[in-house]
């Protein structure tokens, strides 16, 4: 399926504006609706902003597999700024334990990322995150090289596991939920290695046959 | 000018002392422009009033000065943010389904080292002289609240069975309905959910056995219909739903050291230098605040009257 430029943009518009629906809501129930964010607003908003980015991770990964399983070329399109709200969300996460749970305090927030495996980790795949963010535009694909730019941006396949891990180890008892993106992402970056091995067999001689062969590639 | 934070803020200076002291007046103007007779009506009435759910309401409490004056949480937010694991380990689900928990019978059967062990029918224990204790809970997961409980001492139960020499510990054994619990369908922790206390940290005054919240009986997600509340150590220690207690002369193997050792010792102080793995302890937020502004204090702030109990202990290792 082929879509005009003009279904694309606005395409783009929609999906723009529904990634903000969960960011409102907060905004909302923090200003004006406070029986929406409950008894600990702050862990809402935090644990919320935490499952959104890690929801856009996702959905960022899955683009790939759908377009070479389903044939739907035109995700394409959409997939840089699906990208770019997992980062949004990850630094509206971050901030809101840096004010929420420290208050700004520095001093008290450098010893905790370092001393929590939990905060270290999930500390880490935002970081890897700011590169991607930084060199998501087009510009910055030309200067960098289609090859490097790819490269860099293969990042995302430590960031997504680090992001998950850390809501794993975030949690006190009940690992449902992280169980969940965990397997979700798990069939993600499965269908990924399976191709390539299927890749790399196919490259492979035949049992009995010639010797192998310098790859094409190498 | 570079403002200057004290290192350890008390408890009662965390709100400004005028803010109290206005509270008190708005009482006594009220009591004066009021033909309402006892105090302790008059206490109650200037409370801002809170929608209860209604419950049986318990009569003929008395106040107590072991009381904080700081203001109570809203009655919303103490029950429906709930960690009672049976029900779901998320923190609205206990409202929703600890509806199905069967209180009534109930009985808590009093055992193990004593001279006359017994068991109590709850409409027993519910007829013992009842007080309010407005009491600070601190949960290890760094926030906290301030609820008024209603029930009566530890170690007036304790009298009626009288406990030999050999009773060191006291274990809590809470209730376990896996027809109406669907939290208990995963093995999240070792069901039935059993908390332990030191026998002198158990008799002391400030350890109850509670009843009810807010002038009415216990809402089940809150522990219906009997539960502990020990204020100086984190809410998990203070198990609900009770069904069984046992003096006796080994320390229990609590829940959540059977679950976690490292993360969750047999005392569990309150206590802002031992951090939690998951959660540093220094600050606090008091629900339903945005920010955790309030540093945490030693004991939840009971340190004047529980401290000498841990004398010589070393707390970082007996956390």
């Amino acid at each position: 399926m082929l879509l005009s430029p003009k279904t694309v943009s606005t395409l783009k518009a929609v999906i723009f504006l529904a990634a903000l629906v969960p960011l409102g809501r907060l905004a909302a129930g923090a200003s004006f609706f406070p029986d929406w964010l409950g008894a600990n607003p702050a862990e809402f908003i935090t644990r919320s902003t935490g499952d959104w980015t890690l929801r856009f991770l996702l959905l960022t990964l899955a683009v790939t597999p759908l377009r070479k399983l389903v044939g739907w070329h035109w995700l394409l399109r959409f997939r840089r700024m699906l990208g770019l709200y997992a980062f949004f969300y990850g630094v509206v996460h971050l901030s809101s334990y840096v004010a929420f749970d420290h208050v700004f305090d520095v001093m008290e927030i450098l010893p905790d990322i370092v001393k929590r495996p939990f905060i270290t980790v999930g500390f880490t795949a935002l970081v890897l995150l700011i590169p991607l963010a930084i060199t998501s535009t087009d510009n910055m694909v030309r200067r960098l090289g289609a090859k490097r730019w790819l490269a860099l941006h293969r990042l995302v396949y430590a960031i997504a596991p680090l992001g998950v891990l850390h809501f794993w180890w975030m949690v006190k008892r009940d690992i449902t939920e992280p169980a969940i993106y965990a397997v979700i992402l798990t069939a993600l970056l499965g269908y990924r290695a399976a191709v390539k091995m299927k890749e790399r067999r196919r490259s492979r001689p035949a049992p009995g046959g010639a010797l192998p062969q310098p790859r094409a590639n190498a | 000018m570079p403002i200057k934070r004290p290192s350890d803020i008390l408890p009662s200076a965390i709100t400004p002392r005028p803010f109290y002291e206005r509270r008190r007046e708005l009482i006594k103007l009220l009591a004066a422009g009021s033909i309402l007779g006892p105090a302790g009506l008059v206490a109650a009435c200037a409370r801002e009033p809170e929608q209860t759910l209604g419950l049986q309401k318990l009569e003929n409490v008395k106040q107590s000065p072991l009381s904080t004056s700081e203001p109570p949480t809203a009655y919303k937010h103490v029950t429906t943010y709930n960690n009672y694991y049976e029900f779901g380990t998320e923190k609205e689900e206990p409202a929703v389904h600890a509806k199905r928990l069967k209180v009534r019978p109930w009985t808590v059967v009093v055992e193990g080292e004593v001279a006359k062990p017994r068991a109590f029918g709850v409409e027993d224990l519910l007829k013992l002289p009842l007080e309010e204790r407005i009491y600070r809970l601190r949960c290890v997961e760094a926030w906290s609240m301030v609820i008024p409980w209603i029930g009566f001492e530890f170690n007036r139960l304790a009298k009626l069975v009288e406990p030999t020499s050999k009773a060191k510990f006291v274990e809590f054994v809470t209730a376990y309905q896996p027809e109406s619990m669907p939290g208990v369908r995963l093995p999240v922790l070792d069901w039935p959910y059993v908390e332990g206390l030191r026998i002198d940290e158990a008799m002391h005054p400030l350890t109850i056995l509670a009843v009810g919240l807010y002038g009415e009986v216990l809402p089940n997600q809150n522990g219906a219909p009997i539960r502990l509340v020990v204020p100086w150590k984190y809410g998990f220690k203070s198990g609900k739903s009770i069904v069984r207690i046992r003096f006796v002369e080994k320390q229990p193997k609590t829940a959540w050291e059977r679950a976690n050792a490292n993360e969750y010792g047999f005392y569990s102080n309150v206590n802002p230098t031992v951090d939690h793995p998951r959660w540093s302890q220094k600050r606090e937020r008091r629900i339903p605040d945005l920010f955790a502004k309030r540093e945490t204090v030693i004991f939840n702030g009971y340190g004047e009257r529980v401290a000498s109990l841990y004398s010589g202990m070393d707390l970082k290792q007996l956390f």
